[in-house]
């Protein structure tokens, strides 16, 4: 049977007070328990201490004031921990569930003579712990959200430069998967590189590139046009069979492009076209 | 607001200063077409560096003036295109079809002399 406010702000005072005078045997049974899981692992007992001590005081003060800034905060120093260093994800989690049935065992033994008032007891305390768990879920997922972004943003940062090969030829190696983003990075990169070294050709070697869809097919068009407006020739080379292949499925008009097998050839063609010719002297 | 066609030897120069309405680049396809003739000009250098925008209308009408100057038996080169400029006519789907262009005037006379040379040792 529900009990009314009255009745339950009494046994929500009455849970507080339990709680902080049980404090160290609680905090003890989590502690040992969490060794049987073997959930310490690489925490030195003073960290043990602290971060129980720590926990445990958040979870009390949420329950108390059934505000949470106290666990958003924790969750916000503990996630960066989790994600990047010492602690493991499990370890959190672990620690946050394995705590919670503990607090639950406690409950079960004051309340056990009397059901309806262990029942009450058990709806004051689970929606704490559970909102708890949740926004320390939350910050954790957010925590590995930014380090994939971070690592996002330095994959983009490896593009190489236009590399000047000879005078007025500048060979353009991609490497790695090309997203819009990178295509448009690239395009504006080229564009800068045959301005400044009054290029007029441009072998663009597309050997380390795995696949492309039609988005970054379309997106090299785009810079081989943009780049013949400047007065230069891009030659393609290094297309892998598995890219030939996407390209004339996905119907790219291929007479807009000048290709060539690989790198050699690439330059072979560059030199032809800017007048140069190798001569191996006769030894 | 008159745009000036500057002669150097068998070559016309054309130099944009700014954006130019289209009544102005109507009167420059007129002017342009009608010169190579009384100066029987063997190409044209049409040097937009100075353009950091360009509308649809205005590289139709570049497109058009080259080709007709190619009509009147004329080179067309036009250099200077911004790489901004660049970037975005690809994205806008905006090309210059058929017509040649190069990085700067020093390019652009290069390539008309190259083109004389050709013509004088291939013949036309």
């Amino acid at each position: 049977m529900p009990k009314s406010d009255g009745e339950s702000e009494v046994l929500l005072q009455e849970l507080v007070k339990y709680f902080n005078e049980k404090r160290e045997i609680i905090r003890k049974q989590w502690i040992e328990n969490m060794k049987v899981k073997q959930l310490w692992e690489g925490l030195t007992s003073a960290e043990i201490e602290g971060e129980s001590a720590a926990i445990y005081d958040t979870y009390n003060e949420c329950l108390k004031t059934n505000r949470f800034n106290r666990a958003e905060e924790y969750a916000t120093k503990i996630a960066g921990r989790g994600v990047l260093r010492d602690m493991t994800t499990e370890q959190i989690i672990g620690g946050l569930l394995v705590l919670r049935d503990v607090y639950g065992h406690n409950l079960f033994r004051k309340y056990q003579k009397d059901e309806s008032l262990l029942s009450s007891a058990l709806n004051i305390f689970e929606p704490v712990a559970n909102r708890i768990l949740s926004i320390i879920v939350m910050a954790l997922l957010a925590e590995r959200e930014k380090l994939v972004r971070n690592q996002q943003e330095a994959i983009r940062e490896l593009s190489t430069p236009a590399l000047v090969l000879r005078e007025r030829l500048l060979i353009l190696p991609i490497i790695g998967v090309i997203d819009s983003i990178r295509a448009k990075q690239l395009t504006e990169n080229l564009l800068f590189s045959i301005r400044s070294n009054r290029a007029k050709v441009v072998v663009m070697d597309i050997t380390g590139v795995p696949a492309i869809d039609s988005k970054v097919a379309n997106h090299l068009l785009q810079t081989v046009e943009a780049a013949r407006l400047l007065g230069a020739e891009v030659i393609v080379t290094g297309l892998s069979p598995e890219i030939a292949q996407t390209i004339v499925t996905i119907g790219v008009d291929l007479s807009r492009i000048k290709t060539i097998g690989d790198l050699l050839g690439g330059i072979e063609e560059a030199d032809r076209y800017l007048g140069y010719k190798l001569i191996k002297p006769a030894n | 607001m008159d745009v000036p066609i500057l002669k150097q030897g068998d070559y016309l120069i054309v130099s944009i200063q700014s954006a130019l309405a289209d009544v102005d680049l109507m009167k420059l396809q007129d002017s342009l077409v009608k010169q190579v003739g009384i100066f029987h000009s063997h190409g044209v250098v049409i040097d937009i560096a100075a353009l950091d925008v360009i509308d649809s209308f205005s590289t139709r009408t570049l497109q058009n003036i080259s080709h007709m100057i190619n009509l009147r038996g004329a080179y067309v080169v036009v250099v200077g295109i911004q790489a901004d400029v660049a970037f975005a006519m690809v994205q806008m789907g905006l090309t210059l079809k058929n017509v040649k262009t190069a990085l700067d005037l020093e390019e652009g006379i290069a390539i008309l002399e190259q083109a004389r040379k050709k013509v004088e040792t291939d013949g036309v």
